[in-house]
C-alpha cells in the first residue's frame, strides 16, 4: 500500500513511552487508531439517527401526555392522561380509525401474502419467459402509491374504467357502484389497489424463500410418490416457515400505517369510512395542530406495532 | 473388445431409457404435454394483465383529449393509443403546473438521501462490522433496536421537533439565527440520511470479507479510514447498488413527509405536486399526464436494472 497515512489519527506516530517490542507498539497503536477512526465513522451516522429518530419517539412518548400545539405562544403543559381518555371516550373518529386500520389490515394481509405465494409459485416454475412475468408483477411496486392512487381514483368513478371492465366481463349483468363514494364499498375499493400495488413486492420475498428449498427435496418426494399437493404441503411449506413470519410481520406494519390511499383518494369519507389511525393523527397532530393529542394517537399505532413485533421475535425464536 | 464394450452399450442404453422416463416423469409432474404446458401460462397471463391495465390506461390516456378518455372507456379502446392522440395534455400540465421546478426538487433531494446515505451508513457499517471499540454492541443494539419504528410514529413529533431546530437566515446580507426547518430543502433531506436498515446491511455484507485483508493493510501502515475507501468499497459494489435502490425509492415516493413540512409551492417534490390536480372537476387527460411524468423515470430505472431491483428487494426479506 503506497497510499498516504494517518488520515484519521495524525497523532498515532510511535510514542517513545509506549510498550517497547515493534509488535506491541504496532498492536497498541491499532487499537487506539481503531478506536479513534470508529468514532469518526460512526459520529455522523449515530448524529443523525439521534436527531431524527431517537429524540422524535423519546418526544413521541413525551408530547403525549402534553396538550402540546404546533405553534403555540405557550410552552406544552403536562396533561396527563388526558389525550388517552379523549381519544377512547370522546372522539367516535379514533374508535372508527382505530377499527378501519384493524379492518383493512385484516383483509389485506391473508389476501396479499397469499396472492404473493400463490404468484411466487407460478414465477418460480422452469418455463419459458418466466422472468418477463416477474418483471411485469414488480411494476406496480415501483410506481408510487401517489400515482397509484390517483390513477385508481379515476378508475373507480361511476362511469369510470372499472364499472365499465365489470360491465363487459359480465354481459352488463353487474351494474358497479360509486366505489370510493359509497360507505359500503370505500374501503374495500381501497384494499383492492393496496394489494394490486404492493402484492410483487411479496412476491420476491416468496420467491427467494421458495429458491433456498433445495431440489433434492423435491426429488425424494417424488421417489415417495408424492402428488404437487402433497410435496407443497410436506416439502414447500414447511421450507418456507421464517419467510412466512417475516412477509406476514411487514405486510401487517405495511398495512397498519395506512395513509396516502386515503389522503388522496378520500380524505377518510365518506362518513369517516375509511378514516385510519395515521391519517387521523396527522389530521389531528398536523392539520388542526394539536401535536400532543396526535403524538398519543401515533403512541398507541407504535404500541400495536411493537406488540406484532414481539410476537415475531416470539413465533421465530430458537426452538432447541 | 466385444466383450468390453457391451456393458458400456447396456450403460448407454440404460442411461438413454432413464432420462426418457425422466422426461415422461417431468412431463407427467408439469401436466402431460405440450397442451398442458400452454394452460400452465393461462393463470400468468390473467394476472400479466391485472397488473398491467391502469398503467396501459393511464399512459394511453395521457395522450388523449378529455372527451376521448370518457368516450373510449366502454370499448377495449381505452387501451389503445388511436383517436386524436397528441402529446397537448403535456403542454398542458407544463404550463399550468410547475413541472420543471417540482423535478428538480425530487431529484436533488433523491439524488442527496441516497448519495449521502451511502457515505454516511457504509461508514458506520464499516466501524461496526469491522473495528473494536468500546460501545460497539451497544450502538448495534440501538441501531436494530430503531429498524422496527414506522415513520409514520415520528411523524408527528417530527415536524414538531424540526419547527424548532435552529437555522440560518440572511437578513440584509447578514447571516442571523432563526429557529424552523419548515420550508426548506434540509428538511426533507436530513432526516433521511441516516437509516438503521442500510447500517444493518452494510454491516451484515462487510462482516463477509475477509479480516485478513485489513491486517495486511495496517501492517503496510494504511489508516482505517484508507482501508475503508480502498479495500472495503470497492469490494462492496453489492451492498452499495441494493441500498442505493432500497433508498431511492422511497425518497421519489415521499408524499407524508414534505406534505407536512413543505407549503413554499416552489421547494415541493412531485408527489405533493399531485395536490394541484384535486379539483371538483379534475382535467383528468392532464392528470394521467402528470402521472404518467413522474412515474416514467423511475419506470425506465427499473427495467434498465431490474435484476438489481429484484435481488435487492430479495435481500431485505433476509432482515428479521
Amino acid at each position: 500500500m503506497t497510499v498516504p497515512t494517518q488520515q484519521i489519527a495524525p497523532h498515532a506516530l510511535p510514542d517513545p513511552e509506549r510498550p517497547t517490542t515493534s509488535r506491541e507498539r504496532r498492536r497498541a497503536r491499532s487499537a487506539r487508531q481503531g478506536h479513534r477512526a470508529a468514532y469518526g465513522m460512526v459520529a455522523p451516522a449515530s448524529f443523525l439517527l439521534l436527531m431524527f429518530l431517537i429524540i422524535p419517539v423519546l418526544l413521541a412518548f413525551g408530547l403525549s401526555f402534553t396538550n402540546a400545539r404546533l405553534i403555540s405562544p405557550n410552552p406544552p403543559r403536562f396533561v396527563g392522561i388526558d389525550n388517552f381518555v379523549r381519544a377512547f371516550t370522546s372522539d367516535p373518529t379514533f374508535v372508527r380509525s382505530l377499527v378501519n386500520t384493524f379492518i383493512f389490515a385484516a383483509v389485506v394481509v391473508p389476501l396479499q401474502s397469499a396472492l404473493a405465494l400463490v404468484m411466487a409459485i407460478l414465477v418460480n416454475r422452469k418455463v419459458r419467459s418466466v422472468t418477463l412475468f416477474r418483471i411485469i408483477y414488480f411494476v406496480p411496486v415501483v410506481t408510487s402509491i401517489v400515482v397509484v392512487s390517483v390513477l385508481w381514483e379515476f378508475m373507480y368513478q361511476r362511469d369510470g374504467l372499472i364499472n365499465a371492465i365489470l360491465q363487459a366481463v359480465s354481459g352488463g349483468t353487474v351494474q358497479g357502484a360509486d366505489w370510493l363514494n359509497d360507505t359500503r364499498t370505500a374501503l374495500g375499493a381501497i384494499i383492492a389497489l393496496s394489494i394490486w400495488q404492493a402484492v410483487g413486492f411479496h412476491m420476491i420475498i416468496w420467491l427467494s424463500g421458495l429458491q433456498t428449498i433445495p431440489e433434492e427435496l423435491y426429488e425424494a418426494a417424488r421417489m415417495d410418490g408424492a402428488n404437487a399437493w402433497q410435496q407443497f404441503r410436506d416439502v414447500t411449506w414447511p421450507g418456507l416457515r421464517s419467510t412466512m413470519v417475516f412477509i406476514l410481520v411487514t405486510i401487517t406494519i405495511q398495512a397498519l400505517g395506512l395513509f396516502a390511499q386515503i389522503d388522496v383518494m378520500t380524505q377518510g369519507g365518506p362518513l369517516n369510512s375509511t378514516t385510519t389511525l395515521v391519517y387521523h393523527a396527522v389530521q389531528q397532530g398536523y392539520r388542526r395542530q394539536e401535536t400532543g393529542y396526535g403524538s398519543a394517537i401515533s403512541l398507541i399505532f407504535f404500541v400495536i406495532v411493537l406488540v406484532i413485533a414481539l410476537i415475531q421475535r416470539w413465533l421465530t425464536r430458537e426452538k432447541d | 473388445m466385444s466383450t468390453d464394450n457391451a456393458p458400456a452399450d447396456t450403460l448407454t442404453r440404460k442411461a438413454t431409457a432413464d432420462r426418457t422416463a425422466a422426461r415422461n416423469r417431468a412431463r407427467a409432474a408439469s401436466g402431460r404435454g405440450p397442451g398442458w404446458r400452454a394452460l400452465g401460462y393461462v393463470p400468468m397471463v390473467v394476472l400479466a394483465l391485472f397488473f398491467l391495465f391502469p398503467l396501459v390506461f393511464m399512459l394511453v390516456s395521457s395522450l388523449k383529449p378529455d372527451a376521448q378518455i370518457l368516450s373510449d372507456i366502454d370499448s377495449p379502446q381505452a387501451f389503445l393509443p388511436v383517436g386524436d392522440i397528441s402529446l397537448a395534455n403535456y403542454a398542458g400540465v407544463f404550463d399550468r403546473v410547475p413541472v420543471a421546478r417540482f423535478l428538480i426538487n425530487s431529484v436533488l433531494v433523491t439524488v442527496l438521501i441516497v448519495g449521502l446515505g451511502l457515505v454516511v451508513n457504509s461508514m458506520a457499517g464499516f466501524a461496526l462490522s469491522r473495528l473494536e471499540w468500546s460501545g460497539r454492541k451497544l450502538v448495534l443494539t440501538v441501531v436494530i433496536a430503531t429498524l422496527i419504528v414506522p415513520f409514520e410514529t415520528i411523524a408527528i413529533p417530527l415536524v414538531y421537533w424540526v419547527s424548532k431546530l435552529p437555522t440560518i437566515v440572511f437578513e440584509n446580507g447578514l447571516p442571523m439565527y432563526d429557529f424552523g426547518w419548515l420550508n426548506s430543502y434540509h428538511v426533507q433531506i436530513f432526516p433521511f440520511i441516516a437509516n438503521a436498515f442500510s447500517i444493518f446491511l452494510f454491516t451484515q455484507y462487510f462482516s463477509t470479507i475477509p479480516p485478513s485483508l485489513d491486517e495486511a493493510a495496517r501492517i503496510d501502515g494504511a489508516s482505517w479510514f484508507t482501508i475503508y475507501r480502498r479495500i472495503i468499497v470497492p469490494l462492496s459494489g453489492p451492498a452499495f447498488a441494493t441500498v442505493a435502490i432500497l433508498t431511492f425509492l422511497p425518497a421519489w415516493n415521499q408524499y407524508l413527509w414534505p406534505l407536512m413540512v413543505v407549503q413554499q409551492e416552489e421547494l415541493r417534490p412531485v408527489m405533493v405536486g399531485v395536490q394541484y390536480f384535486f379539483q371538483i372537476n379534475p382535467a383528468w387527460g392532464e392528470v394521467m399526464a402528470y402521472t404518467s411524468i413522474i412515474t416514467l423515470p423511475v419506470l425506465v430505472m427499473f427495467l434498465a436494472f431490474q435484476r438489481a431491483f429484484v435481488s435487492s428487494i430479495a435481500s431485505s426479506g433476509v432482515k428479521g
